[in-house]
């Protein structure tokens, strides 16, 4: 019967009987064949994400291409020392995830639970660090363009941390919390596996804050450096400050400085005083900052970064349930399937972080 | 070997009873979370059917408001929200998903001789995201009335009162099924190929199946992130597509039909891969020109890419992009008269059964071709700017989307019910549902070409009344439509009541779906099939008994069963 | 086709059964591509339809026919019927781009009309400051419209000069024609705008040249007598869309008539007198002040600098006339001017 040599054929064919790997889907013949599946699924779903961002893309380079003053004048409110910063960790996440497949094609269980910690903490930071930075840029009204408030256009002053941070950090302190409550259970309980679980979580939801911190630190550090250099500038150019027309004036001040506030926590009352040298062509400056002018780069930097920032959040959500099934032992030399594709999957989140970074943050 | 020459082949047949997938597992829960992809292909056809119902009426709500210069029983508004729930839930809830998400998932495996698509739970996700897309699209709509027209241009839709932000959430996921189902296609066809299956040995349903599926993948994430934005826009005002605050209007119209243009071919294309089914069964004679339908297929997804523009010739886009887009336009048009062409020729000196699907298959031949000669007007710029937006469009894409994909998805129904249900229709009543169906559709879209051609504008609740006479046909034969599709469903339901048990292979079809019994048992095939040239129609007996054909292996000695 | 239909297409004896009145210099060459399309089509259709019905009938299944079953191929009948249609669809191509390389380029002399689309109705503005709601051209010469809206997307469309042009805000869009036929001729919004769509209907009048200067002249003046000129004012800016001269007639906003010296219930609940004052507010800052159950319409504009104090005092007048819900001769000062808009 050819029924029978085709049966024959599959068990000679595959790595193993149905027994052999319990992820086998029914379906499928062999694991060679589950895995290609997978694999093609895997890229094709990342070129329906590609696209996906190309949307935005294709407005952004439409709408710098109409308007390429307001990109260059809008793009210096952005942090670029935090923006290397969340580049940098999003690459070492990069490595890690790369590492964390290894791990699991080498069925290195302990090195695939740290890899993917390090992967979900790192993550996490790029989260903490984009959460300062939105929450600064929502103070300043520096929002999308039908909201958009030109910063000279209210006082910018503001001591200490937003207040919008902490709305934002309310999720990861309950996190916090709970993965801590959730860990020292699983330990006083001795739940080996829950607690390799529940450990790394509770990292993941510490390094946001960790990632909080680092960006108060580095936005302090620059204030103050900025704060020390315009000091000096200040009274060359206090004359052309006070005559000059308010909006104009506040429109030097808008492009030099985007951190006197989080200076001027420090007591010293900038905002009068910093004021930028004259730059040729500075009146068009002034011009696009105005209402649905520069709004239209925010506008763009918080769909594209948004977008992004979902989908690391989503990425979280997968990593952690890779974590789940690392801890079960799940993955083997045969069966790594799952670890790869969410490593594609992760790469390509970190590639468009790559992308948007210079065009959004490096084209003053 | 002769003699046991026929037991493989047999040997699907026989399958037991009791793994028959209708009946194999019972109660509500093993229907809502089942794997299998026949019983997902079901619910998405009851789904997809419940959702042409719905828009059906509201079609016939419009043409009774019509009947009059002056309206009859809805306000201007009211008019308006109706046209767009029409249009929108025969666009999104119906067509899109009727052809591929519907009879594709029944399909696709059992053709290709898989036993289940490449990723069954994401294909089960699927039809909840449309079960979510279509309840929060639906609600939406109805609580307040969402009055954009199906393609929410801005800046109306930013201004409008009605519920834009849940509808585009709708279109969201809506848009995530079509993606998902599109990528399980496209990987089961690439990965799941039994030995023997070649790619030019596919079944053109699958080709076609795959032309879509691509443009699915390749399309859908743009209108995800275009009704992403628009929503966006609405709510933070982002300025990207609204001139209130320095966007552009025409962005969104680029961004919009950038999908919508591709979607229209993922509506029609599994409709032409219906029809070259149906016409080499039923003329049972091999489909004339296999590879040259199989590479239009993929010719109109590619080139379906590059045509957006032609929605848009009147909006004011600079000229050379308006004379590029014309004649990318024009490009399209051939790889599907090559279609017509070859299923013509298919015809010719075949053995032709005119049974209801056929019929259909016929129908749609008749009513495609005018659909795709009435582009030809609207591609050429002169002609476009006088027709454009008006009723010659209406009926144009009428006649492509109801005329073509309606009817090929009703011909697709009517062919694998048997297979489908294990039931056979009454053959006599389905063939007068189809010429209901197709003297009513051409007296409704017919005079609408004149109406067109003489300057009545789309969307219009209330006319000039030169007109009346020409809607007032249009709407008698709606009427006679409407009939028509309740004929054809009185038959498909009377099938199922007390129809007589359908043999494996009614239609003396070849291809592996109708290797197996019907209904197919869970697992399709026991063993991967035999496969066999889908359209060569020698092997096929023809068994009184059970009033089916048979699929007797030719005596050359398979090299396969060899080492048995 | 039923035939009733036709008589009436017939009835004007300068269309045909496809088409409206050929005015404009562009119909020829849009008629004409128009029936070639239509002559190959038919030709096409009526070929593959033939053959359909006859390999339908002649190869039907019946008792002692054996059809073929076997593949048959042809790649030179294959080549043959991609290269042949190929042919044909460059050739309206080419046609359509001659005709809309036609409608792109106007003379360098053109009669130039500011158009405002918006929600639902069309201004026109000649050169010389006159304004009207329906389009006036003078024949044989080349007319120019600048278009613009104030609010969504329209799009005019004179069926009977084929042309149609979108009317895109943030935009300016330009579309021209000469008219060649003297008469009046529907224009329509083409591109659907909300809930009047399809009463934003409008007519282009073509007139002979001296007749179209004199309208010209006509039009520039606003009437004298201040109720005739608000009513002047209420055709001209916009206000008709929305707010009828009819009493209880609701389009969106408020009915003119019978309002005037009333008490009418506001939004916050306080009891507010329709008087010159709140009349004034409500053309100025229409927000301020919102009757009870008109918040979901208040879609109206400020005013502001559209028109002067006279103009709202005049518009006052011509509310305080509909007082009683109509206007008689006697309260328009008799004046002949009102009807200047309808020649």
């Amino acid at each position: 019967m050819t029924s029978h040599a085709h049966d024959s054929h599959d068990a000679g064919h595959g790595h193993g009987d149905h027994g052999h790997s319990p992820f086998l889907a029914h379906h499928f013949d062999d694991p060679e064949q589950q895995f290609d599946s997978g694999k093609l699924g895997i890229w094709l779903f990342l070129v329906t994400e590609v696209l996906f961002f190309s949307g935005m893309f294709c407005a952004y380079a439409l709408y710098r291409s109409l308007h390429p003053e307001v990109f260059t004048f809008a793009s210096q409110y952005l942090n670029e020392t935090l923006g290397a910063f969340n580049t940098g960790v999003l690459l070492f996440s990069s490595l890690s995830m790369a590492w964390g497949v290894r791990c699991a094609q080498l069925r290195q269980r302990t090195g695939l639970v740290i890899c993917l910690a390090i992967t979900l903490g790192c993550a996490a930071m790029f989260l903490g660090v984009k959460a300062i930075e939105y929450t600064h840029k929502w103070d300043l009204g520096l929002l999308p363009a039908g909201e958009y408030v030109a910063q000279y256009l209210q006082e910018p002053h503001h001591a200490g941390i937003s207040p919008w941070l902490y709305y934002l950090s309310a999720v990861p302190a309950l996190c916090v919390v709970g993965f801590a409550a959730w860990y020292v259970m699983a330990v006083v309980k001795g739940e080996k596996r829950t607690a390799e679980v529940a450990g790394p979580m509770l990292v993941t939801a510490l390094c946001y804050f960790l990632g909080v911190f680092v960006g108060i630190a580095f936005q302090n550090a620059e204030a103050a450096a900025l704060a020390a250099e315009h000091g000096i500038e200040a009274h060359a150019t206090d004359v052309h400050g006070s005559d000059s027309h308010s909006s104009d004036d506040h429109g030097h001040e808008g492009s030099a400085d985007h951190e006197h506030d989080a200076a001027s926590h420090e007591g010293t009352k900038l905002v009068s005083r910093i004021d930028a040298p004259v730059v040729p062509g500075e009146p068009t400056l002034a011009a696009v900052d105005q209402k649905g002018g520069a709004g239209i780069f925010f506008s763009i930097y918080y769909c594209m970064t948004g977008v992004h920032a979902v989908h690391i959040l989503g990425g979280m959500a997968v990593l952690a349930w890779l974590l789940v099934r690392a801890t079960k032992d799940h993955f083997n030399e045969e069966y790594f399937g799952p670890v790869d594709y969410v490593g594609l999957y992760w790469h390509l989140v970190d590639l468009i972080w790559i992308y948007l970074f210079p065009l959004l943050y490096l084209i003053k | 070997m002769s003699a046991v020459a026929t037991e493989p082949t047999h040997s699907h047949y026989e399958s037991n009873e009791a793994d028959n997938f209708l009946i194999n597992s019972k109660g509500f829960l093993s229907w809502a979370l089942t794997l299998d992809h026949k019983r997902i292909g079901l619910m998405y056809l009851v789904g997809v059917m419940s959702a042409f119902f719905l828009a059906g009426c509201l079609a016939l709500v419009l043409r009774t408001e019509l009947m009059q210069p002056t309206g009859w029983f809805l306000t201007t508004q009211q008019y308006n929200q109706v046209f767009t729930l029409h249009g929108a839930i025969m666009v999104f809830l119906f067509i899109i998903p009727s052809v591929p998400a519907a009879l594709g998932n029944f399909l696709v495996p059992v053709m290709l001789g898989a036993k289940d698509v490449a990723f069954p739970r994401l294909n089960l996700g699927s039809f909840y995201l449309w079960v979510a897309g279509a309840i929060f699209f639906l609600t939406a709509m109805l609580y307040t009335g969402l009055d954009t027209g199906w393609t929410f241009y801005t800046p109306y839709s930013t201004q409008t009162r009605g519920p834009v932000v849940a509808a585009t959430m709708g279109v969201f996921i809506l848009g995530f099924s079509s993606i998902f189902t599109g990528l399980n296609f496209i990987v089961t066809i690439n990965t799941m190929r039994p030995p023997g299956m070649s790619w030019f040995k596919m079944p053109l349903f699958l080709w076609a199946t795959y032309a879509t599926s691509i443009i699915q993948v390749l399309a859908t994430p743009v209108l995800g992130i275009t009704v992403l934005l628009l929503a966006a826009e609405r709510v933070f005002h982002i300025g990207i597509f609204d001139p209130q605050y320095n966007g552009d209007p025409v962005v969104f119209q680029h961004f919009f039909w950038f999908y919508s243009h591709p979607a229209v071919y993922i509506m029609i294309l599994p409709g032409m891969g219906i029809i070259s089914e149906l016409m080499s069964v039923h003329c049972h004679k091999s489909i004339f020109g296999y590879r040259f339908i199989a590479y239009s297929s993929i010719a109109i997804a590619l080139f379906g890419f590059l045509v957006w523009g032609h929605h848009m010739f009147t909006s004011g886009m600079a000229e050379v992009t308006t004379i590029v887009f014309s004649a990318l336009t024009f490009t399209v048009s051939i790889p599907s008269a090559i279609k017509v062409f070859n299923w013509l020729a298919t015809m010719y000196k075949g053995t032709v059964q005119l049974n209801t699907p056929m019929c259909y298959a016929l129908s749609f031949i008749f009513l495609f071709t005018i659909g795709g000669l009435t582009g030809l007007w609207l591609g050429a710029l002169s002609t476009d700017r006088h027709l454009h937006d008006t009723y010659f469009v209406v009926a144009h894409f009428h006649y492509v989307m109801v005329g073509g994909t309606l009817v090929g998805f009703l011909g697709g129904v009517f062919h694998w019910w048997p297979k489908m249900t294990g039931k056979m229709f009454n053959d006599f009543w389905g063939i007068v549902s189809c010429w209901f169906v197709f003297v009513g559709f051409n007296l409704t879209f017919l005079p609408q070409f004149v109406m067109g051609s003489r300057g009545m504008p789309r969307r219009y609740a209330r006319y000039v009344e030169e007109f009346q006479d020409l809607h007032q046909m249009s709407t008698v034969g709606a009427y006679l439509l409407g009939l028509g599709l309740f004929v054809a469903l009185g038959v498909l339901l009377q099938s199922l009541r007390s129809g007589k048990k359908a043999p494996p292979n009614p239609w003396g079809a070849a291809t592996l779906e109708w290797q197996c019994a019907s209904p197919p048992p869970y697992y399709n095939f026991q063993s991967p099939p035999t496969v066999n040239e889908p359209y060569d129609y020698t092997p096929l007996v023809y068994r009184d008994a059970e009033r089916g054909w048979e699929y007797v292996q030719p005596t050359t000695p398979a090299p396969k069963t060899a080492h048995a | 086709m039923s035939l009733s239909g036709i008589p009436l297409l017939l009835a004007d004896k300068n269309s045909s059964f496809w088409f409206p009145a050929k005015a404009s210099t562009f119909a020829d060459k849009v008629d004409s591509l128009y029936m070639y399309i239509m002559w190959i089509s038919v030709v096409f259709f009526v070929l593959i339809v033939a053959a359909m019905v006859w390999f339908a009938v002649k190869y039907r299944r019946r008792p002692g026919y054996e059809g073929d079953s076997h593949a048959l191929h042809n790649n030179a009948l294959e080549i043959f019927w991609t290269v042949v249609p190929t042919m044909i669809v460059v050739w309206i191509f080419a046609k359509g781009v001659d005709g809309y390389m036609d409608m792109m380029r106007w003379p360098a002399e053109t009669i130039d009309v500011n158009v405002t689309a918006r929600k639902w109705n069309w201004t026109f503005q000649y050169p010389n400051g006159a304004i009207s709601t329906e389009l006036h051209i003078p024949i044989n010469k080349a007319s120019r419209m600048r278009m613009r809206s104030d609010d969504a997307l329209h799009s005019l469309f004179i069926p009977a000069f084929r042309c149609k042009t979108d009317v895109v805000p943030g935009r300016v869009t330009y579309m021209w024609f000469e008219p060649i036929l003297e008469g009046t001729y529907d224009l329509f919004c083409a591109e659907y705008c909300g809930d009047e769509h399809s009463n934003m209907i409008t007519k282009v009048v073509v007139h002979k040249d001296e007749e179209y200067e004199k309208w010209l002249a006509e039009a520039a003046k606003p009437p004298e007598h201040p109720v005739a000129h608000g009513q002047w004012l209420y055709e001209r800016m916009g206000c008709k869309a929305c707010h009828s001269s009819e009493p209880d007639k609701r389009i969106v906003g408020p009915s003119f008539a019978g309002t005037y010296g009333t008490e009418q219930k506001m939004v916050g609940g306080e009891a507010v007198k329709v008087d010159e004052n709140y009349i004034r507010q409500s053309i100025l800052e229409p927000q301020k002040k919102i009757r009870e159950g008109y918040q979901a319409a208040s879609l109206m504009p400020s005013f502001q600098g559209k028109l002067d104090d006279q103009e709202i005092t005049a518009l006052t007048m011509y509310i305080e006339a509909l007082k009683d819900g109509q206007l008689t001769d006697d309260e328009l000062g008799k004046n002949e001017e009102k009807t200047t808009d309808a020649k």
